[in-house]
């Protein structure tokens, strides 16, 4: 009895906070001043945005640096909403049968060292991404396949000319590693200083990073958003443990965490503090896969790969393994918030997403035996990472062998797990993520593709292939919507190349008192900070 | 002395670079790749033109005789490399942790010191009474648990302990300032990783304080003193006490030289900056040139740390004379 009171409680008191981080937080009007303290797990190589790829980075730089246009901070969870940061007005809407982008910059926008932002620094720091020189690396030029010249009229405009439309563009250009460097910077120090050395021009200027301790920000007072930021700044502390960022929460040594936490944090902080905590939760842009090695056998054989997701029960494992772990949502290859993802309906036409997991089960264990190996035995190769890898490889083993499977898990530290799966390529069956920032499912379903650099089930399927070429060139969002299902149902149901778990699920409990930060769908989304204020 | 004092020093030089062998080839042969890891290590595509860049910037396409070549070179010209993960200079990523887990090392063997020197004599002089019972009791206690599970145990208590005293949970600061700069914040980060660690590390000591003590208190010039008259007291601390030190001073030497890289779950549990916390991510980061020079500074402390035991053991002991 006790229990369910204590639940009830807890659901009041997260419901509470659900409340007032939607509602009363857009009520208020913001206050000045004050510092943000917040915790950041993990560490990142260096400042440059064009060539990292963790969210540590992005947690610790982006209040530094402004894009040319950003995911909407007001309404960060819907994929489609983006808005001007260094351009001018509303984002430019595609002439010239979609393949020119015209933007125009705001005026008077000045980098921390005081010098004035020009096109050719928006130039100069997309030819960095999109072309960039032999020998400098650039972690996202292939978003930008599309683009073929970036030209500056004059000292405001910019001009992006495509080689054919494309509706993933936009959202490429939004992504939160963009950072817009000077060109002064670039020539006079080179490609590599921005690993080292920060000059923006975003909501705050850099005082000091202590390795391996915290990061420190200032106000900018020249920022080119009126009357933001509203910190006088902020100081981003590392941490190791999940267990400690949480603690520090609790403990008031850090105002938030921004990545995410499990339920159990979640409830734990609320139970603890009450009204004092406000939660913040979305659906989250990335999945957990597993990918059967299609160079060995029996995973060669459509048919083992069909009785794979077959036995994995979707919707009871959604509402089981949300209570505790950071995956919550059945969904296909397109993140499920987004119009072009499918919908329950269409779900349940794909094998292993049908309702009944019994009628499931019995038609992957004729597979199985029609396949010539039935009690399939097989070794799961994983990360040795708690949440979400372990747990729901643990899941996914135990949803095998209610299929009569027998499963190993195979758990490797980070870089033995990567070497495992993109170089010896020795596994039977691996699981493998897809996390991606701004949600844009042309780009983020490639995935699936047997030739994309970071699939590494060892298969190649034409057809698969001549679906997403269609897809790509396609300028009509029903047309393309339609594409997808034929590409999700061939890549997950009738070839069965990948198995999808569950999508992941965001929480972010922070203390009430940090303001005006909304949550997106993605940890690398809506960092900025320059709407963030604390009431206290 | 001198001569006994140079040689040792001498012999440090075979050691190290006997340490500098092992470890520089046994980290080639873990799996994984630093640029892989930097690159793609959230499971994004990396381009395998941008990952081999990554390794020819860092070197790691030259041969391997060669990149131990420069290895070893590095510390005839005090060049000790860059660390793989960051780019910056690794005397400067050392620099900054060192004085952290110093501090934490020293202050934890303070602890461990002032628990286990009493608490050692007092259940020897008081064997077999539940004095000694309850010292013995307490010191496998500290013994079996895990200073970093008592790190957490202290870190709940202090958040519930105050939430229900004040009303706000408070906890240990998460950030370090040097004691010189903020002695209060740095105080009150640190007490309780020197407590948590030093707690288990005096079991150790109290245990060997206390044995140690027992065996002197049976030998023939202690009874000698006795029956001179002596006080106790007087026959424990100058003439007993001294003796049974040695095994307790070879302890207590043992665990500072571990304490200065090995507090690596303590470090975390109390999100200290220092150096075991450095290895741990260097080592996930396959950060080769991090991991090792790491590797070889605890390998120096400990060799130096015995250096100086091997001397004190001739002020100790005025009996051993180094020749």
């Amino acid at each position: 009895m006790k229990n369910i009171y204590t639940k009830f409680a807890t659901s009041l008191a997260v419901g509470a906070g659900l409340a007032l981080g939607a509602g009363v937080a857009n009520a208020e009007t913001p206050k000045m001043g004050g510092i943000l303290e917040y915790v950041v797990p993990g560490k990142a190589p260096s400042y440059d945005g064009h060539i990292e790829t963790t969210y540590a980075m992005i947690h610790r730089v982006r209040p530094f640096y402004s894009l040319l246009i950003r995911v909407n901070p007001d309404n960060p969870s819907d994929p489609s909403d983006f808005v001007c940061d260094l351009c001018a007005g509303d984002v430019p809407e595609a002439t010239e049968n979609g393949t020119k982008y015209t933007f125009k910059l705001q005026p008077g926008v000045k980098f921390h060292d005081g010098s004035d932002l020009t096109s050719e620094d928006v130039k100069a720091t997309f030819d960095k991404i999109i072309f960039p020189p032999d020998g400098v690396a650039s972690a996202r030029k292939s978003f930008f396949r599309a683009v073929e010249s970036i030209t500056t009229p004059d000292e405001q405009t910019v001009v992006f000319k495509l080689k054919f439309p494309t509706g993933s563009f936009i959202p490429a250009l939004a992504t939160p590693m963009n950072f817009v460097y000077s060109k002064d910077d670039l020539d006079a120090h080179g490609y590599t200083w921005h690993k080292a050395n920060i000059n923006g021009t975003g909501a705050f200027k850099f005082v000091q990073h202590q390795k391996g301790a915290f990061i420190e920000g200032v106000k900018n007072p020249d920022y080119h958003h009126a009357g933001h930021p509203y910190l006088d700044g902020f100081k981003a502390i590392t941490t190791s443990k999940m267990a400690l960022s949480i603690q520090a929460i609790r403990g008031n040594r850090a105002a938030a965490e921004f990545r995410g936490f499990p339920p159990k944090a979640r409830d734990d902080l609320v139970k603890a503090l009450g009204n004092k905590i406000t939660v913040q939760e979305s659906n989250w842009n990335c999945v957990l896969l597993a990918t059967p090695n299609h160079k060995i056998k029996p995973f060669d054989d459509t048919r083992v790969r069909q009785a794979l997701t077959l036995g994995l029960d979707r919707w009871s494992g959604s509402k089981y393994l949300s209570r505790i772990a950071i995956v919550r949502t059945v969904g296909g290859v397109v993140f499920p918030d987004h119009k072009f993802a499918a919908t329950e309906e269409e779900l349940t036409k794909l094998k292993g997403y049908g309702k009944d997991i019994n009628a499931s089960r019995a038609e992957a264990n004729k597979l199985l035996a029609d396949a010539g190996v039935p009690g399939l035995e097989f070794t799961l190769h994983n990360r040795g990472v708690d949440q979400p890898y372990k747990i729901v490889g643990t899941w996914m083993i135990d949803q095998w062998k209610k299929t009569g499977m027998k499963v190993d898990q195979q758990v490797n530290p980070t870089p033995v797990f990567y070497d495992v799966l993109r170089k010896k390529k020795s596994f039977d069956v691996s699981l493998d993520f897809n996390c991606q920032s701004v949600i844009n499912p042309i780009a983020d379903i490639t995935k699936f593709l047997g030739s994309a650099g970071n699939n590494y089930g060892s298969y190649e399927d034409q057809q698969l292939e001549d679906t997403y070429n269609k897809m790509l060139q396609s300028g009509d969002p029903a047309e393309q919507r339609r594409l997808i299902r034929e590409y999700e149902t061939r890549a997950l149901s009738d070839e069965a190349r990948m198995m999808i778990s569950l999508w992941w699920y965001k929480i972010n409990p922070h203390r009430s008192y940090m303001k005006g930060w909304k949550i997106a769908p993605s940890h690398y989304l809506n960092q900025h900070l320059d709407n963030v204020w604390l009431d206290r | 002395m001198i001569k006994y004092l140079i040689k040792r020093l001498l012999l440090l030089l075979p050691t190290l670079l006997g340490a500098a062998i092992l470890v520089f080839f046994l980290l080639r042969l873990v799996p994984g790749d630093v640029c892989e890891i930097r690159l793609a290590g959230t499971g994004l595509y990396a381009d395998p033109a941008e990952i081999a860049l990554c390794q020819k910037e860092l070197g790691l396409d030259q041969h391997i005789l060669k990149q131990f070549f420069d290895f070893i070179w590095g510390y005839a010209t005090f060049d000790l490399g860059k660390s793989m993960w960051t780019g910056a200079p690794i005397t400067h990523e050392i620099g900054l942790r060192f004085h952290l887990s110093l501090q934490v090392a020293i202050m934890a063997t303070a602890v461990a010191i002032m628990i286990a020197i009493p608490f050692g004599i007092i259940s020897a002089v008081k064997q077999n009474t539940w004095i000694d019972y309850f010292v013995r009791a307490f010191s496998i206690a500290g013994i079996a648990m895990p200073s970093f599970w008592l790190g957490i145990l202290i870190i709940l208590g202090l958040l519930i302990g105050t939430q229900a005293v004040f009303g706000e949970p408070w906890m240990p600061p998460i950030e370090f300032k040097p004691i010189w700069e903020d002695p209060v914040w740095n105080i009150s980060q640190l007490i309780w990783p020197a407590v948590a660690t030093g707690y288990r590390y005096s079991a150790v000591a109290t245990r060997m304080t206390r044995s140690a003590l027992l065996e002197v208190l049976r030998e023939d010039y202690v009874r000698t003193a006795r029956a001179k008259g002596l006080l106790e007291k007087v026959i424990i601390n100058r003439h007993a006490l001294k003796n049974a030190l040695l095994p307790v001073v070879t302890v207590i030497s043992i665990e500072f030289a571990f304490l200065m890289g090995g507090l690596v779950v303590t470090e975390q549990v109390f999100n200290l900056n220092g150096l075991g916390r450095l290895f741990v991510e260097s080592v996930g980061a396959q950060d080769f040139n991090m991991t090792q020079q790491l590797v070889m500074l605890v390998v120096l402390i400990f060799v130096l740390t015995n250096f100086f035991v091997d001397i004190l053991y001739a002020w100790l002991d005025p009996r051993i004379r180094y020749s």
